[in-house]
C-alpha cells in the first residue's frame, strides 16, 4: 500500500471506531460525565469540606486531576477492549485481515479511536470539574502530553488484552481485579504520604501511581513524586517505556497471528 | 497467466489435525473454478490461508503471481472474499459497511462511494444503504458480502457458499451477476454442497477431501467420465407391470415414475423404443441426480473406502 493508500486507511478505522462510541454515546460518554460529578459532589463537596487540605491543596483541587486522568485511563482502554474484541466475537474482524492492511496500521487505528474517547471524556470531566472548581493549570504542554501517552499506553494494554480474551469474562478480568485497584491505591483520592512508609514502598510499585501524579504535577506544579525523591521525568520515562514495550507486544502477537488468526 | 498457484500446502492445527496434506492447485486467469468437497475436507482451509484469516504450517500460494509472503500486500489488493458466515458489524448500515471496506483498501472517499453505489445497485441493495445490516434478511445479508468483497474491484474473488440458507431466486439472480462479473474478467473461485451449482457455472473444477486434492480437471472431461446416468421418467398413464429389457436396468418407483439406468455407451434412442413398444406414453423425463453429484459422491465415497483400507 502506497503512504497515501495507508493514510486513507488509517481514516477509515479511526472514523469507524469514533463513530461507534458516538453513536452509543449514552454508553459510552454520559455515564463517565454522571459518575465524575457524583465523585465531586459526595468526596469533594460533602466530605471533602471536612477533610481539609490534601498534599497542600484543597482537598477538591487534589482531586481534580486524579479523577481526570482515572477517566482517561478507564475509557482509553475499554474502548479499544470492548471495540476490538466485539469485533473478533462478531468475526468482524475477518474484513480487516483479508485486506492489504498492515498490522501497525491495525494497531494505530485502534490506538488513536481508544485516545479519541479517552481525550473526549477527559475533556468532558475537565469541563464537569469546572462548575465545581475553578481550575487552573500550571504546564500547559505537560498535562497535554501525560494525558496524551497515558491515553495511548492504557489503549494499547486495551488491545492486548483483546487480542488474547476469548470470552466476554476474559475482557472484564484485568479492569476489575488488576486496573481498577491500582486505579484506586494510585493516589486519586489521596497523597501517598498519608500511608505508613512500608505502604508507601509498596505504592511505589503501582505505575499508575507515576502517571497520576505527573498529569497532578502539570495541573497543580507541585505532587507526591518530588516529595519521594522521583523526578517528574522519572515518570514520563515510565510511561514512554512502557508505550514502547506494549508496542512491541501488540505487533508481535499480530505478526504471529495470536487471538486473531487460526 | 495464473490467478491462483498452490504449492504443497499443508496446515496442522494446534492438536494435530491435518487439514491440508500438501495440496497443489492451479487456477487460471479469467476461469470459473469449483473446489468441492464434503463438510470438513478442507476447503475452508484453503481459502483461509490464501486470505490470510489461518495460518499455513508450509507451501506456498500466489496471486495473480505474486507470494502472499513476499509482497502481502500487493496480492491482497487483488483478492475479494466472500465468506460462509456474515462477518461484517450488524449494528452498521449498509452503506457504511460497503464504504469502509473500499476504505481499508485504501481506496479515496469518491472511489470508495462510487464502488458501494455501483455494487449496491448491482447487488439490488440500494435501497437498504441507510438500513441497520442486523434488519436486513439472510439473502440481504449475502448479498452485502457479495457487494463488500467487490468493492475493491478485485481480479480473484473467492465465495465460500455464498448461496448456503438462500432462497432459490436469490441464488439465481446471484448466479446471473457472477456469471454477468466472470464475463468481465474476474476470476471466480467457488465452493458450493449445490453441486448443480458448481456444473451450471464453473468451467474447471477440484474435488478435496481429507486434505488432499482428488479430483482436478475440467468440468467437461470430468462428466464424460460418468459410467451411468440414471433418468426418470415420468409416465401418462399408470404401468403396472415393467417392460423386459435386457439392455437397461429398470425400476418402477410408482406406477406413473419409471427409473432407468443407462450405460455411457448407450444411447436414449433405444429406451424411447422399448417405452414406445410397449405402449407406454412419457409426460416428462430428467436426470434422477445431477451428473456432477453422481460423479461426486463416486470419487468422495473411493477416497472414503480408500483410507479405511
Amino acid at each position: 500500500m502506497t503512504p497515501l493508500e495507508q493514510y486513507r486507511a488509517l481514516l477509515t478505522i479511526l472514523y469507524k471506531e469514533i463513530h461507534r462510541f458516538m453513536r452509543i454515546w449514552t454508553q459510552t460518554l454520559i455515564p463517565p460525565a454522571i459518575m465524575i460529578m457524583l465523585y465531586f459532589v459526595i468526596f469533594g463537596t460533602l466530605i471533602g469540606k471536612r477533610i481539609g487540605q490534601m498534599g497542600g491543596f484543597d482537598y477538591m483541587q487534589f482531586m481534580i486531576p486524579g479523577l481526570i486522568m482515572m477517566s482517561v485511563i478507564s475509557n482509553s482502554y475499554s474502548n479499544v477492549v470492548s471495540s476490538f474484541f466485539g469485533q473478533k466475537f462478531a468475526r468482524s474482524i475477518e474484513e480487516l485481515l483479508i485486506t492489504p492492511l498492515p498490522h501497525y496500521l491495525i494497531l494505530l487505528g485502534w490506538v488513536l479511536g481508544g485516545v479519541s474517547r479517552g481525550l473526549l471524556v477527559g475533556a468532558i470531566v475537565t469541563f464537569v470539574s469546572l462548575w465545581f472548581y475553578d481550575l487552573t493549570v500550571s504546564n500547559w504542554t505537560l498535562s497535554i502530553f501525560v494525558l496524551i501517552s497515558t491515553s495511548i499506553l492504557f489503549s494499547l494494554g486495551g488491545f492486548l488484552n483483546a487480542l488474547f480474551a476469548e470470552s466476554f469474562d476474559d475482557i472484564s478480568i484485568v479492569p476489575t481485579f488488576i486496573m481498577q485497584p491500582l486505579i484506586y491505591l494510585g493516589g486519586v483520592f489521596y497523597s501517598i504520604q498519608l500511608l505508613p512508609s512500608f505502604w508507601q514502598t509498596v505504592s511505589l510499585a503501582n505505575p499508575i501511581l507515576y502517571m497520576i501524579n505527573a498529569f497532578r504535577y502539570s495541573i497543580l506544579g507541585s505532587s507526591d513524586l518530588e516529595s519521594l525523591g522521583f523526578s517528574i521525568n522519572y515518570a514520563l520515562f515510565m510511561i514512554v517505556g512502557f508505550i514502547i514495550l506494549l508496542t512491541s507486544i501488540c505487533l508481535w502477537s499480530l505478526n504471529k497471528g495470536r487471538g486473531i488468526r487460526s | 497467466m495464473k490467478a491462483l498457484s498452490i504449492l504443497n500446502l499443508k496446515k496442522e492445527y494446534a492438536g494435530g489435525l491435518q487439514a491440508l496434506k500438501g495440496i497443489d492447485l492451479d487456477v487460471e486467469k479469467g476461469d470459473f473454478f469449483a473446489l468441492l468437497g464434503p463438510n470438513g475436507a478442507g476447503k475452508s482451509t484453503t481459502i483461509g490461508v490464501i486470505s490470510s484469516l489461518v495460518t499455513k504450517t508450509s507451501g506456498q500460494v500466489k496471486i495473480l503471481d505474486i507470494d502472499i509472503d513476499e509482497n502481502h500486500s500487493l496480492a491482497k489488493k487483488k483478492l475479494g472474499v466472500v465468506g460462509q458466515e456474515v462477518n461484517f458489524n450488524q449494528f452498521e448500515k449498509v452503506g457504511d459497511i460497503i464504504r469502509n471496506q473500499a476504505g481499508y483498501y485504501g481506496l479515496s472517499f469518491k472511489e470508495a462511494r462510487d464502488n458501494a453505489k455501483h455494487y449496491m445497485r448491482k447487488l439490488d441493495i440500494w435501497d437498504k444503504r441507510n438500513e441497520q445490516a442486523r434488519k436486513l434478511s439472510g439473502g440481504m445479508k449475502r448479498r452485502v458480502m457479495v457487494a463488500k468483497a467487490l468493492v475493491n474491484n478485485p481480479e480473484l474473488l473467492i465465495l465460500d457458499e455464498p448461496t448456503a440458507g438462500v432462497d432459490i431466486e436469490l441464488r439465481r439472480s446471484l448466479w446471473d451477476f457472477l456469471t454477468e462479473i466472470n464475463n468481465e474478467g474476474t476470476t471466480i473461485i467457488l465452493t458450493t454442497h449445490y453441486l448443480e451449482e458448481a456444473e451450471r457455472l464453473c468451467r474447471n473444477i477440484a474435488i478435496i477431501d481429507s486434505g488432499e486434492i482428488v479430483e482436478n480437471t475440467s468440468m467437461q472431461e470430468l462428466l464424460t467420465r460418468l459410467e451411468v446416468e440414471t433418468f426418470v421418467f415420468d409416465l401418462s398413464k399408470p404401468l403396472l407391470t415393467l417392460p423386459e429389457s435386457t439392455e437397461f436396468e429398470m425400476v418402477l418407483e410408482n406406477p406413473l415414475q419409471l427409473k432407468v439406468t443407462v450405460g455411457k455407451d448407450q444411447g436414449l434412442n433405444s429406451i424411447f423404443k422399448i417405452l414406445s413398444d410397449y405402449g407406454i406414453e412419457i409426460s416428462s423425463m430428467r436426470n434422477d441426480k445431477g451428473r456432477l453429484e453422481e460423479l461426486f459422491l463416486g470419487l468422495v465415497d473411493s477416497t472414503l473406502i480408500h483410507n479405511k483400507e
